[in-house]
């Protein structure tokens, strides 16, 4: 079958692959696996509550055709008290006037485009985490990818400033968006990665972006990834990591962002005694409809994995919640435990959430667990029965249910960042969320 | 202030209470006792305005005012305070923001100008001084991880907070050792005053020794049996309820 006769968004795809950084086999594989796809219908399992449709009808598979414009963008992603190391990109392209300096990085932190990066470094680790795990549009991102970085924590390094790597878009004519990170820790460091994506108010942008994480052994990685686009953009991406001996990876999500947005988080432990949390919270309202597709591989005894997602869903809008747990025959000894809780806040809101366990070792201890529920009347009543509003006694229960996981970050910056972002999420009026957002705190 | 005339009301399809009738004065402290499903919690639960307790007939009033009619947060800004027997947890809200909100709200209510932080901090930490709560428990999440003990001194918390005209004590008594009960009843005597009622629901006379009722009644079968002064107390102690509730059938 040709091209041609696929899917018009596999055809409009393919067209926009240029100016590869990466090796040429690898994209051209890439490209070929791309063109061979099917383009998931309703009929796809994968991909059954999640309509892609929107991005083949959008015409959304073209590049940006305007420059953008970059006054005062950095109010679109300032995190006050962050003191990051900044990378910025502007509808795909990378900005190095608005980013830190890359040549002059904390010691033991280096920041290289993949088009400059070494051939060994990207021979090994390139598309390596992400390769089977990825979705088919894991392929048009390798395929069609014209910028990306290589993040390079050196052994033993303890870089303490985060690495804050910001995608905006702007372009107001529906084009897609590119974007990867491949970020690799050596042995025994330690490192934090804010991946955000934010949007100027009439941006109408496709992203597709996929992030891999190589943690060596003993090494910590400290990991977020903000969705936070305008409503009117779309979002696929997939964060696919690899844990080596004793690793501790900490994964934080949050998507507010984006009418349509799907983001496949895969954790492979690949050395024993590692262990990852991955936690996250989905707060899609109006028609958003927002999937978060995880699965934890624990290929190797003695690892602990940790999954708290937590959704609260509102107007018309859906959740998808599938959290796979794959526990290999020889991962003996692994503590795997999986939450996920939803709040329903509208008759029309939808969830659809599946914990999937597959388990071939014998030894291990396994827990999951997934909830639909609305907001609990006996609280409702306990906070009005003190004189608070309905209207804000249902703010500070949703705000409270999402907070639970707020309170566990340990950066204390991204914390006070997100919280304003969220209270207001739940209010019509800033009345509302008064009293959780002014500081009472006692000294 | 309050009184309650001939009130009837039902949980679901189950009649709880059935004519009751009580009169409280301010100033006075009215002290409920009776049988386990008499619906002693369901009187607070009704003159709280829980959803799901459905007045079918009766008046209550509360300074004349109708307050069956009222939504449960207009009930509480009104003056009316209900300490609950089973003190809600709400994690990720902190105890703080929770108290702030109420006492905000409150005090609208009363035309009284919100408290800035700094005072309302001030206020905060001599209430939870007085009902022996460490300080700490004011950045917790609402009740969350409290022993049953530091709910229910969170509940005298917010009570001292709010100032309320009555408050309905739900067996805030019980679950607490010695030392907890002398805490939570210094905390009501501290707040006894001429203009202020409370209705102390309890199922033992021993909290009675430490706050002294004007007056005891019994609740059985969803009405007022008996009541008497305090003596009546230590008569049920001794007797139980059973010739009371054969008297009143």
């Amino acid at each position: 079958m040709t091209a041609e006769a696929k899917h018009p968004a596999i055809v409009q795809g393919l067209a926009l692959a240029a100016n590869s950084p990466i090796h040429a086999d690898e994209q051209t594989r890439a490209r070929d696996a791309w063109a061979q796809c099917q383009w998931p219908t309703r009929k796809t399992e994968a991909w059954k509550y999640t309509p892609v449709k929107a991005l083949a009808d959008g015409n959304f598979l073209s590049r940006p055709s305007a420059d953008p414009e970059l006054d005062n963008i950095n109010m679109l992603y300032a995190i006050d008290q962050l003191n990051s190391v900044d990378l910025v990109f502007v509808d795909g392209q990378f900005q190095a006037q608005l980013s830190t300096d890359l040549s002059a990085l904390p010691s033991g932190l280096n920041i290289t485009a993949l088009a400059d990066a070494p051939s060994a470094v990207l021979a090994q680790y390139f598309n390596r985490a992400a390769g089977e795990h990825a979705t088919l549009f894991g392929d048009l991102n390798t395929a069609a990818l014209e910028q990306g970085f290589v993040v390079e924590v050196a052994k033993n390094a303890d870089i303490t400033q985060p690495v804050h790597i910001v995608n905006i878009a702007t372009q107001t004519d529906a084009c897609a968006v590119n974007a990867r990170v491949l970020w690799l820790q050596h042995t025994g460091s330690r490192a934090s990665l804010v991946e955000h994506f934010a949007s100027s108010a009439s941006a109408t942008v496709f992203t597709n972006s996929i992030t891999e994480l190589f943690v060596g052994e003993n090494a910590q990685c400290q990991h977020y990834r903000l969705h936070l686009e305008g409503e009117q953009n779309q979002h696929i991406g997939g964060v696919y990591s690899q844990l080596q001996k004793n690793a501790r990876l900490n994964s934080f999500y949050v998507a507010m962002g984006a009418n349509l947005q799907r983001v496949d988080v895969v954790t492979q432990f690949e050395g024993e005694g590692a262990e990852a949390v991955n936690n996250g919270v989905y707060l899609p309202r109006n028609k958003q409809i927002t999937d978060f597709h995880t699965c934890i591989e624990h290929k190797v005894p003695h690892c602990t994995s940790n999954e708290i997602f937590r959704g609260i869903i509102g107007d018309s809008a859906r959740a998808v919640f599938n959290g796979r747990i794959h526990i290999h025959k020889d991962a003996q000894k692994t503590l795997a435990e999986l939450s996920n809780k939803n709040l329903l806040t509208s008759e029309k809101a939808e969830v659809n959430t599946k914990p999937e366990l597959e388990i071939y070792a014998d030894d291990v201890r396994c827990a999951h667990g997934a909830t639909i529920a609305k907001i609990d009347p006996l609280a409702m009543y306990y906070l009005c029965s003190r004189g608070i509003s309905k209207e804000e006694a249902q703010v500070l229960l949703s705000f409270g249910f999402i907070n639970e996981l707020i309170e566990q970050l340990e950066n204390a910056a991204i914390a006070a960042f997100l919280r304003p972002i969220i209270a207001t999420r739940f209010a019509k009026n800033p009345e509302l969320t008064q009293h959780i957002l002014t500081p009472t705190e006692a000294s | 202030m309050l009184n309650i005339e001939n009130l009837q009301a039902k949980v679901g399809d189950k009649a709880i209470l059935k004519g009751l009738n009580l009169s409280v004065k301010a100033g006075e402290v009215h002290a409920i006792m009776g049988p386990n499903g008499a619906g002693k919690s369901t009187l607070g639960h009704v003159l709280a305005g829980r959803e799901g307790y459905e007045v079918t007939g009766g008046s209550a009033t509360l300074d004349g005012k109708n307050i069956l009619e009222l939504e449960c947060e207009v009930r509480a800004r009104e003056g009316l305070f209900l300490a609950f027997q089973y003190p809600v947890e709400i994690p990720g809200v902190s105890n703080m923001e929770f108290l702030k909100a109420s006492v905000d709200a409150v005090r609208a209510q009363r035309d009284l100008p919100a408290l800035d932080a700094i005072n309302f901090m001030k206020k905060a930490r001599e209430a939870c001084k007085a009902v022996d709560l460490d300080q700490q428990f004011l950045k917790r999440g609402v009740n969350e991880g409290f022993s049953g003990g530091e709910k229910k001194r969170n509940e005298l918390m917010q009570m001292m907070l709010l100032e309320p005209r009555l408050a309905i004590l739900d067996e805030t008594d019980s679950g607490l050792d010695i030392d907890a009960l002398q805490v939570v009843a210094n905390g009501v005597n501290a707040l006894r005053s001429p203009d202020r009622a409370f209705i102390v629901v309890t199922h033992y006379q021993r909290l009675l020794d430490y706050i002294v009722p004007d007056y005891v009644h019994v609740l059985a079968d969803g009405k007022i049996v008996k009541s008497g002064d305090k003596s009546l107390a230590l008569e049920l102690e001794e007797k139980g309820y059973g010739w009371l509730e054969g008297g009143a059938a």
